[in-house]
């Protein structure tokens, strides 16, 4: 019977800090433990006091990574509870937005942070002497998407013109076209893609969980919709709370979650589970070659359906910038009549929805602030993914093992700074 | 040899970090020129040997110190990277409310599992050699400073406001749209980033040297706001500063 210790403090290639525990004695599992132990940054507390045009600048500021999601998800919020409804064109543009955002974080998570394991490398840095083929095509993939974020949004990381009830300066024709065409240019970097994941051999685990995403009639969901899961059906956006359940644990700065089961996913995968008829046709065949049908319980397809994703984002970035060229755009009245009132917002982010409500009084101030994060939704999953991976490979190499693990949590693309600032907080 | 160079975080979005990997084709100049030896976001390669550390993030808890003056000794050149490390950021937001109070209001009853006290831009803990400001930092001033650096110069940063850069962008002056702006005592760098999206500077970049903030407070007054309510538009990321008390 042999004895395995496994501590892996702060595991990279993810955004935040995390820490991997795990004890085995004389062949018995003592500790196997995710820990999430990032500073608390407290955004709930702090926007309280603000005016209603300055708080989704600052909750941007939750993640750099998915600061585009958190901007819209906190104006959706502020909006509700202005009782202000959107104009389709801003809706539209966000929409555009979304994907942009979408497509830059999955080519950052597939190309730099978790394909260097499945090539048996410690990070992208070794690839560019090995392989620089692939992380130009990666970094002219990358680029692309934030010049699409750049051309909608101002501002890649931390958008600028994004603000309530519209946008503060609107995208330029010129560039919108230049860019719908590098985004159509695109494909022979979507097929190389698609080509190289292919040859990546993923992990062969499967543990079905609950998967709980966005869902719309119109579209695969990310900006708007219901919530729905495989386990419950849908309810609206405003049922978060009864959905979400937060609790605390205490090895973790960040909160954990269950709905139907002891745990959830969200994200790539859940969307898929929840979703996969609405891809863009393109998106469906990239996602057969990759040997992907809906429902998957393999945690670790998660990076491979965000490939499937960010094909799904040229489509779906193409058809949204024709309608905006065929509308062609005006500049709109933003005025907000002020109310006090509460609001929530829910939008599918890269890795998974993410829900901010708020309340504000009659002069605009916030008043009472939530933020629930798609990472946090998933801590509790991973804990259960991990305890149903060790026995399935406790007779492997210590490295192995570990790498495993490491693998797992990589594959669901946590973003562990994004996780420290919630609580529940009862509005009253 | 290439300069080894590492890259740390403490409280922040890691987003001045994304910044670096969104140099895009630059970054493979950029991997040429210098040895990254320890950049968690992106590497699992990692050496405590390096001579230039960039650290994004404010120092919100006690055991943040000892680990950011360990970087500090190891380092030769320490370069605060990002407006929660130059200024300390938004973070500096709950230092204006009790900190039990905020511990609470986001941990409930579990509120002492959480350490906290109030959030510092990393100067107040060890000597800064050279600042990347910024929320998020632009990636061609990260750049600029990291050839300065490579070539044994002294980066250049502007000691002049946005304003600078903004009228030279041809903007309207935002105060014009009615909004309320600090771009006349910011430092400027960023190409009045926005207020050429015709939005408010916040101030993200801090203040420039000897700023007449009390003109400005009253050129916020002046457009509607109260003396509160002035004091409250440099908190958003210059809570640190006197100007904010």
């Amino acid at each position: 019977m042999r004895n395995i210790n496994i501590r892996v403090d702060h595991i990279t290639r993810v955004e935040g800090h995390g820490d991997i525990v795990v004890n085995v004695k004389e062949g018995k599992i003592e500790e196997c433990r995710w820990e999430v132990v990032e500073a608390p940054r407290f955004f709930e507390a702090f926007v309280r006091g603000r005016n209603y045009t300055e708080v989704a600048h600052i909750t941007s500021r939750i993640c750099g990574i998915c600061s585009i999601g958190h901007t819209l998800c906190s104006l959706q919020a502020t909006e509700s509870a202005l009782g202000i409804k959107v104009s389709e064109q801003t809706r539209l543009l966000r929409r555009i937005l979304i994907q942009g955002e979408n497509l830059q974080s999955h080519v950052l998570h597939t190309y730099f942070l978790a394909a260097p394991d499945f090539v048996g490398v410690p990070s992208v840095v070794p690839l560019v002497q090995t392989h620089p083929d692939v992380v130009l095509r990666a970094l002219r993939m990358k680029k692309l998407a934030n010049d699409l974020c750049d051309v909608f949004g101002g501002r890649t990381v931390h958008p600028i013109t994004p603000t309530v009830n519209g946008f503060t300066k609107l995208p330029e024709i010129k560039a919108i076209k230049e860019i719908r065409k590098r985004l159509s240019d695109a494909t022979p970097d979507l097929v190389a893609t698609l080509e190289l994941f292919k040859t990546l051999k993923i992990p062969k685990f499967e543990r079905e969980t609950e998967y709980i995403s966005l869902k719309s009639k119109e579209e695969y969901a990310l900006y708007d919709g219901m919530i729905a899961s495989t386990d419950a059906g849908t309810t609206p956006v405003e049922n978060y709370r009864s959905w979400t359940n937060e609790y605390l644990v205490p090895h973790s700065t960040a909160k954990y979650t269950k709905h139907v089961r002891d745990s959830y996913m969200v994200g790539a995968l859940a969307r898929f589970n929840n979703n996969y008829d609405q891809l863009s046709p393109r998106a469906k065949k990239v996602a057969a070659e990759l040997g992907l049908k809906a429902p998957c319980y393999n945690p670790f397809m998660n990076s491979v359906v965000q490939v499937v994703e960010a094909v799904h984002a040229v489509d779906e970035s193409i058809r949204l910038i024709d309608e905006v060229l065929d509308k062609g755009l005006k500049e709109e009245d933003r005025r907000v009549l002020l109310k006090a009132g509460k609001g929530v917002g829910a939008v599918d982010v890269p890795r998974g929805i993410l829900f901010h409500e708020y309340a504000y009084d009659k002069n605009g101030v916030c008043t009472e602030a939530n933020c629930i994060i798609p990472t946090n939704q998933n801590h509790a999953n991973i804990q259960k993914d991990m305890e149903a991976l060790l026995p399935q490979i406790l007779d492997r190499p210590q490295d192995e093992i570990r790498l495993s693990f490491e693998m797992l949590v990589r594959a669901y693309d946590p973003c562990i700074s994004c996780s420290t600032h919630l609580l529940k907080v009862e509005f009253v | 040899m290439k300069p080894k160079i590492a890259f740390f975080d403490f409280a922040c979005c890691e987003g001045c970090q994304l910044q670096v990997v969104n140099l895009e084709v630059e970054m493979v100049d950029l991997l040429g020129a210098v040895d990254i030896v320890q950049f968690r976001e992106a590497m699992t390669e990692k050496s405590d040997d390096y001579a230039i550390a960039f650290v994004e993030g404010s120092i919100t808890r006690e055991k943040d110190i000892p680990r950011l003056k360990k970087i500090r000794e190891q380092a030769t050149i320490l370069v605060a990277l990002g407006a929660c490390a130059t200024i300390g950021g938004v973070n500096c937001l709950k230092n204006f409310q009790p900190a039990d109070e905020v511990r609470k209001y986001v941990y409930g009853d579990k509120a002492d599992w959480y350490e906290t006290f109030a959030a510092r831009p990393i100067d107040a803990v060890v000597p800064v050699d050279y600042y990347i400001h910024g929320c998020p930092m632009h990636k061609e001033e990260f750049l600029k400073v990291v050839k300065s650096l490579l070539l044994g110069k002294k980066p250049e940063i502007p000691t002049y406001p946005v304003c600078v850069e903004c009228k030279r962008a041809g903007n309207v002056c935002v105060f014009e749209l009615g909004m309320k702006c600090l771009g006349p005592v910011t430092r400027a760098g960023c190409g009045a980033w926005c207020p050429t999206y015709r939005d408010n500077c916040v101030g993200c970049r801090g203040l420039i040297p000897d700023p007449n903030t009390n003109a400005e407070k009253e050129v916020l007054k002046k457009n509607g706001l109260t003396v509160e309510q002035a004091i409250g538009q440099f908190r958003i990321f210059l809570g640190y500063s006197e100007v904010a008390k």
